[in-house]
């Protein structure tokens, strides 16, 4: 580990335990930090003290988490495909698992933070799989813009099917906002399901690390390498699905994370993904936990959905690093 | 070849009479065929006349004239970015039409529809050109580095389109839920509320820059060849490239104006009409505009009725058809 590394993750650490704590006291109602305090270790029954410990702190963490995985699946997927811009959100994993929630709202039956979960995860597996057949066939000769029109092409079409559905319920707001991300509705249940789900997966990310660096290194070297790229590439997509899933399910569609975040961590640390993969585990959290920060305090006492929020801020980095590709 | 483009035309033409019949014939008052075609030779009764005359045909030629318009947009655009995937609803132009018009309508009123002033009306295709221009200016100077390179052109515009689309998003959130399903029918492409008006304001700007383009149609094959045998061949391609890029802008935003952001169709249309004459562009463009004409006509009819009396944005209704086949496309390859 070099002084580089240990410079960049300090700051970030500095500056996520400071957003931990901005994002527990500051709000719509600001509570002093000695509430705070309290209210983890003395509890009383007020609401100052019922406001942090059921909404903000479990809100902050799962921003923590969601940002994190976030950041991890991008780095898994640009890993994989060896494509810079590859990221669920642009490639129409996170629309299908919105349109299965569309659906499942639409049906009543199975609403729910567990019906919602069960439902984004179907949806992503589709999705999911669909990009799978994409980036296998286009493997060896990766063609970039075609593989980021596909991605449009698929999140429009999930996303259409999910407005249909929600204008003919007479819900087509709500699904906007939902598809506009945010982490409005956030209990402790959605703190355990994104810790259980997303933390085994990710998990699991980690240890393919040193195979994902392998893969990254190209199809023919891989295979001198007595690995098999083909079988490395889909095991790594599949795991992607439960992450990308519990995170909508959780906060519904939050785009760029998952790409600006490894890109940076990549320009400042190489290429070695075992170092990559947690470090944007940290970033992605640090910037959606101050992301939602100022979400929260921008047109307070609304919010505005974080997602376009990231998407705002994502997009001219994206155009930026087009530019510098070169193509 | 010159037997199947005749071929071709004839069944075009009589698919495209046809839908112009089942359009003006079914809806919630559906009228026979007999009894369209007495219509139109004025004959029908006054319930008839009504139906077809003020409210139907009219949304049928706004139709015709959008699909024309984005068919269009659509072969130039595969031309000059010599990508056959591109289309002007991807890549951020449609976007950047209905921002403009988004911000026009919405300028000081609280309700949509109902209330827009002629004086508005007539400004709406205007915001709309120049919403499309900034947004094409925004991604052709952000694309440009010694030169535009097609691939570039296309990535970038993809993100302008989700940049400018999550702005509308934010915009169209703060309104109540009445305006907000009015904004969201009109951003996904839709032809509600459609008056003769909205057809005479538009079309002959449009039939201005469809003349240009074909008049251009010998550039656009030469441009299929690549830059560097096109410039061989005397053209110079990127101030070329730059002029078509407009047209095409201007052709987007005409459509955009009435119809709001129609994806897929400037894909569909130029795709169908490659496969069945070939990629000469004087042949290319009518056969694509014919066939777009009778996707969104249908499209159209089958969003009016499916679900009546709530109508299905016919935008979406493209995306449903158009994906598929879009992918279908990336497969194929």
């Amino acid at each position: 580990m070099n002084k580089k590394a240990v410079a960049f993750i300090s700051t970030c650490s500095i500056i996520a335990i400071t957003g931990l704590v901005v994002a527990i006291s500051a709000g719509a109602k600001s509570i002093p930090l000695q509430t705070v305090w309290n209210s983890i270790f003395h509890y009383e029954d007020i609401l100052d003290m019922q406001l942090v410990r059921d909404v903000r702190i479990p809100r902050v963490i799962c921003t923590a988490l969601v940002g994190g995985i976030l950041g991890v699946t991008g780095a898994m997927m640009q890993g994989v495909t060896r494509n810079p811009i590859a990221e669920p959100s642009l490639m129409g994993i996170t629309q299908g698992a919105t349109l299965a929630i569309a659906i499942a709202g639409a049906s009543q039956s199975i609403y729910g933070l567990l019906g919602n979960t069960v439902a984004a995860f179907i949806g992503a597996l589709f999705s999911g799989l669909l990009v799978l057949a994409f980036s296998l066939k286009n493997a060896r000769n990766m063609n970039l813009s075609r593989l980021l029109l596909a991605g449009t092409a698929l999140s429009t079409f999930f996303i259409s099917m999910a407005t249909i559905i929600a204008l003919l319920t007479n819900k087509s707001q709500n699904l906007a906002f939902w598809v506009s991300g945010g982490f409005r509705a956030v209990t402790w249940n959605s703190v355990k399901l994104v810790l259980v789900v997303g933390g085994i997966a990710t998990i699991i990310a980690l240890f393919m690390a040193p195979k994902i660096n392998v893969v990254n290194l190209g199809e023919d070297v891989c295979i001198g390498l007595g690995e098999n790229p083909v079988k490395i590439r889909m095991f790594t997509l599949l795991l992607l699905i439960p992450m990308c899933a519990v995170c909508v399910a959780v906060a519904g569609n939050i785009a760029f994370i998952g790409l600006i975040v490894p890109h940076i961590v990549r320009k400042l640390l190489g290429q070695d993904y075992r170092m990559i993969m947690p470090v944007s585990f940290l970033f992605g959290a640090t910037l959606v936990i101050w992301a939602d920060v100022l979400a929260r305090l921008v047109n307070q006492p609304y919010e505005t959905p974080i997602g376009l929020f990231t998407s705002l801020v994502g997009v001219p980095l994206f155009i930026w690093m087009i530019r510098k590709e070169n193509m | 070849m010159k037997k199947r483009v005749f071929i071709t035309s004839i069944v075009v033409s009589i698919l495209f009479v046809f839908t112009f019949l089942l359009a003006a014939s079914w809806g919630s008052y559906s009228i026979s065929f007999g009894d369209v075609i007495k219509t139109f030779f004025g004959q029908g009764s006054l319930l008839q006349r009504t139906t077809i005359w003020d409210i139907r045909l009219p949304r049928i030629c706004v139709a015709i004239v959008v699909g024309v318009c984005l068919s269009t947009a659509g072969c130039v655009l595969q031309s000059v970015t010599r990508n056959e995937l591109a289309e002007p609803g991807m890549i951020g132009i449609n976007a950047g039409a209905a921002v403009a018009v988004v911000l026009l309508i919405s300028y000081g009123s609280t309700s949509y529809y109902d209330t827009i002033g002629d004086v508005a009306l007539f400004v709406m295709p205007i915001a709309a050109i120049i919403g499309a221009l900034l947004s094409g200016f925004l991604i052709y100077f952000l694309s440009y580095k010694k030169g535009v390179s097609p691939t570039r052109l296309i990535l970038t515009g993809i993100g302008v389109n989700v940049g400018i689309n999550a702005f509308i998003s934010l915009y169209q959130l703060n309104m109540s839920k009445g305006d907000y399903n009015q904004v969201l029918t009109w951003t996904s492409g839709s032809l509600w509320g459609s008056s003769w008006k909205f057809f005479w304001l538009v079309t002959p700007l449009a039939v201005v820059f469809l003349l240009l383009i074909m008049w251009k149609a010998k550039i656009l094959d030469v441009m299929d060849l690549g830059d560097e045998i096109a410039t061989g061949l005397g053209v110079k391609v990127e101030r070329e490239r730059r002029k078509l890029f407009f047209y095409a802008i201007v052709l987007a935003a005409l459509a955009t104006s009435v119809a709001g952001n129609i994806a897929f169709l400037g894909l569909l249309g130029p795709h169908i009409a490659k496969r069945l004459v070939g990629p000469v562009h004087r042949r290319q463009i009518p056969v694509a505009a014919g066939i777009s004409s009778v996707i969104i006509i249908l499209a159209d009819s089958i969003s009016r009725n499916a679900f009546s009396p709530i109508e299905v944005p016919a935008g979406i209704m493209i995306a449903i058809v158009g994906v598929p086949y879009f992918i279908y496309l990336m497969l194929r390859e």
